[in-house]
């Protein structure tokens, strides 16, 4: 590959992963708007200050390797390629969701772009992925499944359970721990013991720490990652640190009895993962600060005409309340 | 050309044709392979298939049921062998929380194509957490389907349904029954779910029984057949889908009804049949619906007793004789 078509192929890439960060951000700053005005029915958590973790892993990614996602979902389903529009029409109840509506901000799934949906039990899903990776080796279909969760869910069981099939099996799977410092209202070295790395090593999984808010350290691992686990060599595991700036959920407010303002002030000042990358794309001369507020500006036009387009649509007919219980199965 | 086979023989036939069938059907659980259970029923399917779809898994229940969970969104067909009814705790998130609820929550777009077998039925002096009918516990969730067959015409069709159904199944084998013997056809055939069958015609009262209850049920009604009495057997086959139609007809013919299941008898299957029954066929009745179910204790080791938990053909037979005599048994 010649020179100048190296840096172009990079500049496509790094303008993706600059307007990826930036469309979660956009998307997060309208959901926690709309629960705020009390337009959203029931509550959200926010994955604002997560951005790189998602963006870099998802862009390592195909389309048709899949991800599990947590109730802080919503940077994954971005990420992974979901549209604003039918993402806050699920997160408003509404027919045109990715869910109709049915399964709203903690159970967002998007499966043509191989999200197999956000799941409210923490640690909930990591058998799923792991049996997507199952499927993908016996298929022979060559996909990656990414299965993402935080340090509360390291607590779950399931877990070490699924991590020794997955290690017995040879399985394509990563596991990828978004470390924010936090399980809901704890601070994680409260409730973690030793370190998190050591237990996937237990199993005789090739673990990894890196810096959850570096998005090309992250894009980098992942992609090597995810193409050993196309050779078979899988599964992994990656801690990812990293730093949620919002409560655990989207009324955690008054959080000071856990959780410093300085401290808060301090990652989104020094290590927010889209300043950082921004500043490096304008000191290597990829972009220019104007080009990227122009990025920003049609993100944050998109987000609010997304918003407007899902309070205008409308809700699912009562009828659908108890259509998708069973599927149906062909005679 | 019909034979007679083992329960056993049956649920191994229909997993062997099924899978010869479907490539993308798996077969996972502890000592599913070499092992082929500690019942024998899966023996000689890894022999057939091989370890890569029939496959051992260490002793983590919630850990294969959400691994067949997510392999049944992504195109396989598994089938999650549950050792004993009793680990149904162990697996209630993935089961309940995710296999259940995951076609409804994605508004219909992700499927989870997978059987859940595994057993019921207690007096094998197993003791109190290797002999529970737990039946009720997941027929009460919405998404998941329940079958109890009763014989092993009913585990071969019904098995065979199960595997090609699109949802999560739950198929409940009376661990006491491997062994019976029934007839069987050689040919191929399926039992739709949500088709009650008739087991035998009567008169005076219905038998609503599931699972080994129909034997009770049976040698019940051959008792009170000698004394007069016409017993009407209906085995629902499945309870969820419940063929509520077929109750409800013989319960309109026979003016009396009697629910037998093993499940602990309060909140349990027969409550919830009794009361469709009364519910929809309240002015054809003559006597209360009769609830039998298993004591409302944990399954006692001791002979003497775990006999006694357990509804039986006397029991079912004085109960009927009682409410057709008109004795409002319960009107205490």
């Amino acid at each position: 590959m010649s020179a100048a078509k190296k840096k172009k192929h990079n500049t496509e890439e790094y303008l993706r992963m600059y307007t990826q960060m930036v469309r979660i951000r956009a998307f997060e700053d309208n959901a926690n708007q709309l629960y705020l005005s009390a337009k959203m029915p029931g509550l959200t958590h926010m994955y604002s200050g997560q951005e790189a973790v998602a963006v870099g892993i998802c862009e390592a990614l195909t389309p048709e390797d899949k991800i599990t996602s947590t109730h802080r979902g919503h940077g994954h389903c971005v990420a992974k390629g979901a549209h604003f529009k039918e993402m806050f029409c699920e997160l408003l109840g509404k027919e045109e969701g990715y869910c109709r509506g049915k399964g709203g901000s903690m159970h967002i799934a998007d499966q043509a772009n191989g999200n197999l949906g956000a799941n409210a039990i923490v640690g909930g899903s990591m058998g799923i992925a792991t049996g997507s990776a199952l499927t993908a080796k016996r298929l022979g279909t060559g996909h990656v499944t990414v299965c993402f969760f935080g340090d509360g869910a390291t607590a779950q069981g399931l877990w070490y359970e699924v991590m020794n099939m997955a290690a017995l099996w040879k399985l394509p799977v990563i596991y990828a721990c978004e470390n924010n410092g936090y399980s809901e209202y704890t601070r994680t070295e409260e409730i973690a013991a030793g370190s998190l790395t050591a237990r996937a090593e237990a199993f005789g999984i090739e673990s990894f720490k890196v810096d959850g808010q570096d998005v090309l350290a992250v894009n980098k691992l992942a992609g090597e990652l995810a193409a050993r686990c196309r050779k078979g060599e899988g599964p992994f595991f990656l801690e990812l640190d990293t730093y949620r700036y919002h409560g655990h959920h989207v009324g955690d407010i008054n959080r000071d009895y856990y959780r410093a303002k300085d401290e808060e002030t301090e990652w989104k000042s020094a290590r927010d993962p889209i300043t950082n990358f921004g500043k490096w794309l304008i000191d290597q001369k990829i972009m220019t600060a104007d080009e990227l507020v122009a990025i920003d500006n049609e993100i944050a036009a998109d987000a609010e005409a997304a918003v407007k387009y899902a309070l205008d649509a409308k809700y699912p007919d009562v009828r659908e309340v108890d259509m998708h219980v069973y599927a149906d199965t062909a005679a | 050309m019909t034979r007679e086979i083992t329960l056993s023989r049956a649920v191994n036939e229909a997993i062997a044709e099924e899978m010869r069938r479907d490539p993308s059907i798996i077969l996972l659980g502890e000592d599913v392979a070499e092992a082929g259970t500690p019942f024998k029923v899966l023996s000689g399917l890894v022999e057939e298939f091989g370890t890569d779809r029939i496959i051992d898994t260490p002793i983590s229940e919630p850990g294969f049921m959400g691994i067949a969970v997510g392999a049944a969104m992504t195109g396989l067909r598994p089938i999650v062998d549950l050792m004993f009814g009793d680990f149904l705790y162990l697996v209630m998130d993935q089961l309940c929380n995710q296999a259940a609820k995951t076609h409804y929550m994605s508004g219909g777009k992700l499927n989870v194509p997978l059987v859940l077998r595994t057993n019921m039925g207690a007096t094998r002096r197993s003791a109190a957490q290797h002999s529970q009918s737990l039946q009720a516990l997941v027929a009460h969730i919405p998404g998941l389907k329940v079958a109890m067959p009763s014989s092993a015409y009913e585990a071969k069709g019904l098995m065979k349904t199960a595997i090609r159904d699109n949802n999560p199944v739950v198929i409940f084998e009376d661990k006491l029954m491997y062994n019976d013997k029934a007839p069987v056809p050689e040919e191929e055939y399926l039992i739709p779910f949500g088709q009650a069958h008739i087991k035998r015609e009567g008169r005076d009262v219905t038998l609503v029984a599931t699972s080994s209850m129909v034997q009770v049920a049976e040698a019940a009604a051959d008792t009170l057949s000698r004394e007069g009495i016409s017993a009407e057997i209906i085995d629902p086959r499945t309870i969820v889908p419940l063929d509520e139609e077929t109750i409800l007809r013989s319960v309109r013919k026979t003016s009396r009804a009697i629910v037998i299941d093993e499940g602990h008898q309060s909140y349990g299957v027969t409550a919830e049949i009794a009361a469709r029954i009364s519910e929809k066929a309240f002015y054809h009745l003559d006597a209360p619906v009769i609830r039998m179910g298993a004591m409302d204790v944990p399954v006692p080791f001791s002979p003497a007793l775990e006999d006694i938990t357990v509804p039986n053909a006397a029991g079912v037979a004085d109960n009927a004789r009682k409410i057709c005599r008109g004795e409002l048994i319960h009107a205490a």
